[in-house]
């Protein structure tokens, strides 16, 4: 941990996918992986290799979002399937 | 550039905890309803207007001057609102009902907006909400609550553009057969339908900050409506089994299990 500044970044992006993992598929052991995941970049002092680590935080956030977002739609779309005839 | 329109647009989303839409839906022992022990959430469609009224704002800018959700339901309904308040919503309004209460029925929820409406100072120009909740599929307080005001209404919208400056709102509608194009003047009700927009996702420091927001808590009795069913539901009960389907080895056999469905050639003109 470099500066004050990455700590509460990290911290903070830890709580968000932390918040996020709740509602993935309890198999895959979303909270376990993270941590496991944050716990061996906590050493890192090079500030690319930091920014690096934010950055795939950040990407897997979008993942997870992307994921939610589609199976809810894909959900409700069969739950409710357009009935008109032209393309929806 | 100060917008001309005598007043700014105020928008109201009425917003409903409904079961979420992942749980499976299991009838109670009782057979008098679906088992509510559940997990729960804001009914997708009305995450949508939220959505909509979020972005309605974006594109309108200062010619929106505010956004309030307003929920009818328990304590826990409360969850709801916060979720609301952090997509982007200005301020709530809770009207709480007792734990034990049953949900509240389309035309009483309509009959509470009415009431609230009135009471808003400031008025109210455009209420958008979920075309229908998923756990009832009732698909009836818009309209109902359109009928009540006298107001303009446009359902099932897929695609809304307001023009706050002739107090216009331009509608598209997906109905059987494809899509209509609606010109209503406000103060208007609409209702999304799944493919208006995506809603936003509620990042955890919009999560705080929403918690600063305002949650006026109100009862029903305190806007004289009455809540009380109308409708008693005498008897709920799952569909049939779905009875699997069989494997023909070739078309002849094909062709001779449709004869013995009944299902017979059409002769070609």
């Amino acid at each position: 941990m470099a500066s004050k500044a990455t700590r509460v970044r990290a911290i903070a992006l830890y709580k968000e996918l932390h918040r996020l993992g709740r509602d993935y598929d309890p198999s895959y052991d979303f909270h376990g992986k993270l941590r496991r995941m944050f716990e061996k970049n906590r050493n890192l002092t090079d500030a690319e290799e930091i920014e690096q680590a934010f950055k795939f935080g950040e990407y897997i956030k979008k993942e997870t979002l992307a994921l939610y977002s589609l199976r809810k739609y894909r959900h409700l779309k069969r739950m409710y399937p357009s009935s008109s005839l032209s393309d929806p | 550039m100060r917008p001309s329109a005598a007043r700014l647009l105020n928008i109201l989303v009425p917003v409903k905890r409904a079961v979420d839409y992942a749980v499976k839906i299991r009838v109670n022992p009782q057979q008098t309803g679906i088992d509510l022990n559940v997990k729960h959430s804001m009914n997708p469609f009305d995450e949508i207007a939220v959505e909509e009224a979020v972005r309605i704002r974006e594109r309108l800018k200062e010619a929106v001057k505010s956004i309030k959700v307003v929920t009818i339901g328990p304590p826990k309904s409360a969850e709801t609102l916060r979720t609301a308040l952090a997509m982007g919503a200005d301020s709530a309004i809770h009207v709480e009902i007792p734990e034990s209460d049953p949900s509240p029925e389309p035309l009483g929820v309509a009959k509470t907006l009415k009431a609230l409406i009135e009471r808003q100072k400031e008025g109210v120009d455009i209420v958008i909400l979920g075309k229908q909740a998923i756990d009832d599929d009732a698909g009836q307080t818009g309209q109902m609550l359109a009928g009540l005001m006298g107001w303009s209404q446009a359902t099932f919208a897929s695609k809304v553009v307001v023009d706050a400056e002739n107090k216009v709102a331009n509608v598209t509608r997906e109905i059987d057969g494809g899509l209509q194009e609606l010109k209503c003047r406000l103060p208007v009700v609409v209702t999304t339908d799944l493919r208006l927009n995506e809603p936003r996702y509620a990042s955890l420091p919009n999560i705080m900050k929403a918690k600063k927001k305002p949650i006026e808590k109100l009862l029903a009795a305190d806007l004289g409506v009455d809540l009380t069913p109308r409708l008693e539901t005498i008897k709920v009960e799952e569909p049939p089994k779905r009875v699997g389907g069989g494997k023909v080895e070739n078309v002849d056999e094909l062709l001779a299990k449709l004869k013995d469905a009944g299902i017979t050639a059409i002769k070609r003109a």
